[in-house]
């Protein structure tokens, strides 16, 4: 058992279990994810992938407590260095948010409060988990900001987030997260709103940032040839099911699923040159849509019979585990041979 | 004072003038639509009607209607704003005279529509779609739909007539004894207070609504701070602008609204006097009212865009 749950040798920094999250809605409750299971072990960094709706940002959110509780019902654990977080009071999850885990998130136009200076946003954070004092949190807001590579920091200390661009916002964004030095950045589509080329930028500091503090990071995004920069392992979700993971240099040469094969495949940057791109058919179920059985089978070119039976997660030697019933006899194609 | 809202200042001064001679110069041409004759009122009802011709040139009413105006308008911009023509009084003193009375009950119903409806708005949403959030819209409805002068006279009948808790009419001046000035202005400002209540409280929930389900309101989520810490400093901090374009639009409207309630609570400001002079067309007191209301208003609006631009980080961008 421990084995199929924690694919992460070492005691893992988070361990996420069976997590599953249902959303109260009109009548009755909306089953959006069930069983994510994974762990990410100090100083890695993973990466979550998936078409939209497949349940990534939500998982982000639940693993924050960010999700509303009026609405939201959440089961299975995530163990933070040992501390479950689900069902943790408010005032001690609030606590650890922002300095033991942090997130930043897609959209830095409307991410940053636009009324306090990013000098402001970032020292308020600083105290609300350290005992520092004004002129302190100043340094280190400004040291923050270095670090994510912002020019001339103590002009941009105070600055409003309007008077920044997208990228720089972005950044700030990041010093904000990384101020307390949290051991676990969720990063979700960090740079999906951002010029191609302040992309790349982006990802290198956050790679760097991992680096130097030895943090984790969970990399949410959607954009596979980002993952394959920065990430050291995968995991892929398809319509609120954890369906592969593994290390990222086994998967990107073999992927057991179809699910993940396609997403890879067709992906410009990294499929073969000169061949026409190819899609994944159809698109992700709604919620209250899902097929029995595996819920991708309506758009998997391999589906057979057993496909209908529900999939458990099964090992794949050495590390990874996928949600497949034909994952052994199924060679499929990655991207790199 | 930045530069910025020194720039602010100025622009708005120089807007002034216009709005002045605009909002007089309409007043002037609606008082002409009014029937009644000032010269007839003065000379009294057994008057001959070459004795009203007479008063009628003696107060240069004979002249064509735009002599008239540019006389006043002349006299206005050098601080005469003439004499009544029914008393023969200067309508400066009488206007500022009575001026402090409705200035009393203004800012003291804008004092409780402010202290009533933060509490109540906060209160809805920060519990929207629960009980508390339910009562307060609904309260808040009903405020806006119900006119002022009939919540004052309910509030009349009730705890002057009734208990007798407050006097029925009348006004006493904040100089002379506050304690009783305010005893006196109480229902007034209640009546007057009534739809701002309802007004503030309304756009403030949906501001504050919008601002708390916002994105950088996760932000301040995920970044470990304190719910109160959110709502108290970043929540209102937000909705301050929304909060102060909708006290100044009350504060106004409010204003307007003196004209009924001094009416029914027979207060001597200058809301009743506007009613009587136009009722004997006697336009230079008119005038007169109308003039020094278009400035306190114009210095409001002044005060609002100076707090925008000192509010607003946004507004600072060139």
């Amino acid at each position: 058992m421990a084995d199929m749950t924690s694919p992460v040798p070492s005691a893992p920094l988070l361990d996420v279990r069976d997590l599953g999250i249902a959303f109260r809605s009109g009548a009755g409750m909306v089953q959006v994810t069930r069983d994510v299971t994974f762990a990410i072990a100090p100083g890695e960094t993973v990466g979550l992938v998936g078409e939209s709706g497949c349940g990534k940002t939500v998982t982000g959110l639940a693993l924050m407590g960010l999700l509303p509780s009026a609405t939201s019902h959440i089961t299975g654990s995530v163990q933070l260095e040992g501390e479950n977080l689900i069902g943790m009071p408010a005032r001690q999850l609030q606590r650890r948010r922002g300095a033991k885990i942090s997130m930043i998130f897609q959209e830095p136009m409307s991410a940053l409060d636009p009324v306090f200076t990013i000098g402001q946003q970032i020292s308020e954070t600083l105290r609300a988990h350290r005992s520092v004092s004004a002129k302190e949190a100043r340094e280190r807001g400004i040291e923050a900001l270095a670090r994510v590579g912002i020019p001339e920091p103590a002009l941009r200390f105070d600055a409003y987030p309007h008077q920044l661009s997208g990228g720089m916002r972005q950044r700030a964004m990041i010093a904000i997260a990384i101020v307390c030095e949290p051991r676990l950045l969720i990063a979700d589509e960090p740079t999906t709103a951002l010029d191609v080329t302040v992309q790349a930028q982006i990802v290198d500091v956050l790679g760097d940032l991992c680096a130097r503090l030895g943090m984790a990071m969970l990399f949410i995004t959607h954009d596979l040839g980002l993952v394959a920069q920065t990430c050291s392992r995968l995991v892929t979700m398809y319509a609120g099911e954890v369906i592969e993971q593994g290390r990222i240099d086994d998967m990107l040469v073999r992927p057991r699923h179809p699910y993940t094969s396609g997403l890879l495949r067709s992906l410009p940057a990294l499929a073969a040159r000169k061949t026409k791109l190819p899609a994944i058919p159809g698109r992700v179920p709604m919620r209250g849509e899902m097929p029995d059985g595996c819920r991708f089978r309506p758009r998997c070119d391999f589906a057979l019979p057993p496909c209908e039976a529900p999939q458990p997660l099964d090992p794949v030697p050495p590390v990874g585990q996928v949600r497949c019933c034909r994952n052994d006899e199924l060679e499929l194609k990655g991207v790199l041979s | 004072m930045s530069r910025r809202t020194l720039k602010v200042v100025g622009w708005r001064l120089l807007q002034v003038v216009p709005v002045i001679v605009l909002a007089t110069f309409a007043v002037f041409g609606l008082l002409q639509l009014v029937p009644g004759d000032p010269a007839a009122v003065i000379a009294g009802e057994t008057a001959t009607a070459e004795r009203i011709a007479q008063i009628r040139e003696m107060l240069g009413l004979d002249l064509p209607l735009w002599q008239q105006y540019a006389q006043w308008l002349g006299g206005a911009v050098q601080g005469d704003l003439s004499t009544s023509l029914i008393t023969g009084l200067p309508v400066l003193d009488e206007v500022l005279r009575r001026l402090p009375n409705t200035l009393l009950i203004v800012f003291y119903a804008l004092l409780l529509a402010v202290g009533i409806s933060l509490p109540l708005g906060i209160l809805a949403a920060t519990h929207v779609d629960g009980r508390v959030d339910r009562f307060v819209t609904s309260i808040a409805s009903l405020g806006i739909t119900v006119p002022n002068f009939w919540v004052g006279m309910i509030l009349v009948g009730l705890f002057a007539l009734q208990f007798g808790w407050f006097p029925t009419t009348g006004a006493v001046s904040i100089t002379e004894d506050p304690g009783r000035a305010l005893w006196h202005a109480t229902l007034p400002a209640i009546a007057l207070a009534s739809s701002g209540i309802a007004e503030i409280t309304r756009q403030l929930r949906s501001a504050l609504i919008e601002v708390l389900s916002s994105q950088y309101v996760r932000t301040l989520h995920a970044k470990g701070l304190s719910q109160s810490l959110i709502l108290w400093k970043h929540g209102l901090k937000n909705v301050s602008l929304t909060l102060l374009t909708v006290i100044g639009l009350v504060f106004n409207r409010t204003l307007g609204a003196t004209v009924a309630i001094e009416a029914v609570f027979a207060i001597p400001g200058t809301g009743s006097l506007v009613v009587a002079s136009a009722t004997n067309k006697d336009f230079p007191v008119v005038q007169g009212v109308v003039f020094i209301l278009v400035m306190i208003v114009i210095l409001c609006n002044l005060l609002i865009d100076i707090l925008y631009s000192i509010l607003d980080p946004r507004m600072n961008k060139q």
